[in-house]
């Protein structure tokens, strides 16, 4: 049991509209061990990012139980969750999300302020990870002065600053031409050997094929659990 | 966080947008300069008044006599027994006219005249330019010799000396015996457009005895009072028990008067000014809502990395508090330079006094403060998803 990061039991979600209750997720049952490379496939409203939310301890679960690293988070209280996504998962999102009027290092280092790394060492570190993602030259640029491919580099290296055991990426790919979508899944991929464990939200096959299992879901349910034999 | 990296954001917030923060800080700094000028210059003009008050001299006691029934004055006899007593160092009843003073060819009329005894000069310590004040043996020898005021001797003489001079009061002739020196007006009234006669030689030329008025000098501040009661029982005698017959009026009497009008008015100008720092508060709330939800995106963001509730309340209160800290300091150099401008102006000392820069800030970061609560409560409790979705 120790090897095991990400342990679902029943989880569902249900946003209420009014009158109407969306199943967003419904029954869910998921283990993920440490160092695995899953991507979670599924049509659009499937309840993929409502997942991934809740993984991410951005969202609360309506019923079930969702353990992380041992660690029931319900039990959690607000400050408890902003620790754990602070310094235990990186976020990479689909539309980038990087603070338009800071620079590339500054939006790097952004994490390391909130888990209160002296500025020196911050500084150095994300020097570090922009060098690793490619982007020493590119440094002090804006986001708006990035191509989307930079832009999605300079996320990835802020979702490591703190070296969270999880990296969540919900369809980092998804607003990126295939060069560079390839380059961001390259990198992705790297980090996964080095050891962290990574959880990919994606709706393309060949993208989703690239991780070392798949989870497919559908309608708040999963479908399937198909591990890719390489 | 540290509260330098939130000051960090703040600044850089706040430089963003250079305009919209210096128009949201322009009703802080109107708010602080209004402050501080209209409290400086209350308290400026207060203190000229209280100075002006005190140069009458702390030992004056005046008497004014408004008469009862048939008895509406008071004798030379009755005003002059009333020196009488362990309190009283001097005393000078004064009867008034008004008269046309002619030198030459030159008048001036409706010029008031005032006979006074040689009392009278220590009792309002009066200044004597040139040639000297009316004295007892002026009084006792009913001599006709006159006491000039600068303006009257000016505009009778211009550039002639006029001590020696002989001048007509009303047709008689007036020997001039002394100048007094230029007072300037003031709140305690100037004697520069009087003249003054020994007061029997006043009971002649004006043909009256009646005693309505007497200045009377304690013989220290500490006596004034007893003083007070003895001239008030006497009184009472001479008008059967009739306190409304005359009026007694000391120098503390009329500064605790005239103070408590001005610290009321320095009080409503204060409070005026400070409903337009208030004002400027709601300046700086309405901006920050505004920024919130400009900001409600970069909100969630910082939340999804790992920002705590206290993180980003912290962020926005520090921005409101530099927005009108910033304002304060500015308030402090404007209201400054406008109290010396507007206090020279007004011959004056408005220099603002510490407590009132010290006050007016802390009241500008306070209402930085308030108002800054509401918006960034409303930043630290934004839900992160709704904050991430939105666009
Ligand atoms: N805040 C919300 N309020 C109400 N319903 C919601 C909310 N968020 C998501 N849903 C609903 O939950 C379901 C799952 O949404 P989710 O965003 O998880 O889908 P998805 O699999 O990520 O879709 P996509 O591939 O298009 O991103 C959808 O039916 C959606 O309409
Ligand atoms: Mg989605």
């Amino acid at each position: 049991m120790d090897n095991i990061l990400i342990k679902i039991r029943n989880l569902t979600k249900i946003y209420k509209m009014g009158e109407n209750e969306v199943r967003a997720l419904d029954g869910i049952n998921l283990d993920i061990e440490k160092g695995e490379f899953v991507s979670i496939v599924g049509q659009s409203g499937s309840g993929k990012t409502t997942l991934m939310n809740i993984i991410g301890c951005l969202d609360v679960k309506t019923s079930g139980e969702y353990f992380l690293n041992g660690i029931d988070t319900s039990k959690l209280s607000d400050n408890q969750l902003a620790d754990l996504r602070c310094s235990e998962i990186g976020f990479v999102f689909q539309n980038f999300n990087l603070l338009q009027k800071m620079t590339a290092l500054e939006n790097v280092e952004l994490p390391m302020i909130y888990k209160g790394v002296p500025t020196k060492e911050r500084r150095q570190r994300a020097e570090m990870l922009l060098e690793m993602v490619g982007l020493k030259e590119r440094m002090h640029h804006r986001p708006n002065e990035l191509s989307g491919g930079q832009q999605q580099r300079v996320a990835i290296a802020r979702a490591l600053a703190n070296n969270p055991h999880l990296i969540l990426a919900d369809e980092p790919t998804g607003n990126l031409d295939s060069k560079s979508g390839s380059e961001i899944m390259k990198i992705i991929k790297e980090l996964n050997e080095r050891g962290n464990t990574v959880v990919l939200i994606t709706h393309d096959p060949n993208i989703a094929a690239q991780a070392k299992r798949i989870v497919r879901i559908k309608d708040g349910r999963i479908l399937e659990n198909e591990v890719v034999t390489p | 966080m540290r509260y330098v990296e939130a000051l960090k954001i703040a600044i850089r917030s706040i430089l963003s947008n250079k305009m919209r923060s210096f128009l949201t800080m322009l009703g802080i700094i109107i708010g602080v300069t209004a402050v501080i000028a209209l409290v400086s210059i209350g308290q400026g003009s207060t203190r000229s008044v209280t100075s002006q008050i005190q140069s009458m001299g702390s030992n004056l006691i005046m008497v004014n006599v408004m008469g009862r029934g048939g008895e509406s004055s008071l004798t030379y006899d009755q005003a002059i027994v009333l020196k009488d007593s362990n309190f009283i160092a001097a005393i000078s009843p004064v009867i008034s006219t008004s008269v046309t003073a002619m030198y030459g060819n030159n008048s001036v009329d409706n010029t008031t005249v005032n006979g006074v005894n040689g009392d009278y000069q220590s009792i309002r310590d009066i200044q004597v330019a040139a040639g000297r004040f009316i004295l007892p043996m002026d009084d006792e020898g009913r001599n006709k010799v006159a006491v000039l005021g600068s303006n009257v001797a000016r505009e009778l003489f211009g550039f002639t000396d006029p001590i020696g001079k002989t001048i007509k009061l009303n047709g008689q002739n007036f020997t001039v015996v002394g100048i007094l020196s230029q007072k300037g007006s003031s709140i305690a009234g100037s004697d520069d457009d009087s003249i003054f006669i020994p007061l029997k030689t006043m009971f002649y030329f004006a043909k009256n005895r009646e005693i309505r008025q007497i200045y009377i000098e304690a013989t220290s501040p500490d006596t004034v009072e007893f003083a007070k009661n003895e001239i008030n029982s006497k009184l009472l005698t001479i008008f059967k028990g009739d306190a409304n017959a005359f009026r007694i009026i000391d120098q503390s009497q009329i500064l605790s008067t005239v103070n408590s009008v001005t610290a009321t008015l320095s009080l409503l100008l204060g409070g005026i000014a400070g409903i337009s720092l208030l004002v400027g508060g709601i300046g700086i709330m309405n901006i920050m809502l505004v920024s919130v939800i400009e900001r409600t995106r970069e909100i969630g963001i910082r939340k999804a990395l790992g920002a705590k509730k206290k993180d980003i309340l912290l962020q926005f209160i520090i921005e409101s508090l530099t927005l009108s800290g910033l304002g304060g300091i500015v308030g402090i150099i404007v209201g400054y330079v406008l109290s010396m401008v507007l206090g020279s102006a007004m011959n004056i000392n408005a220099k603002p006094s510490l407590s009132t820069v010290l006050i007016s800030f802390s009241f500008s970061v306070i209402v930085g403060l308030f108002f800054g609560v509401y918006p960034a409560n409303k930043a630290a409790n934004l839900n992160p998803i709704e904050a991430l979705r939105y666009e």
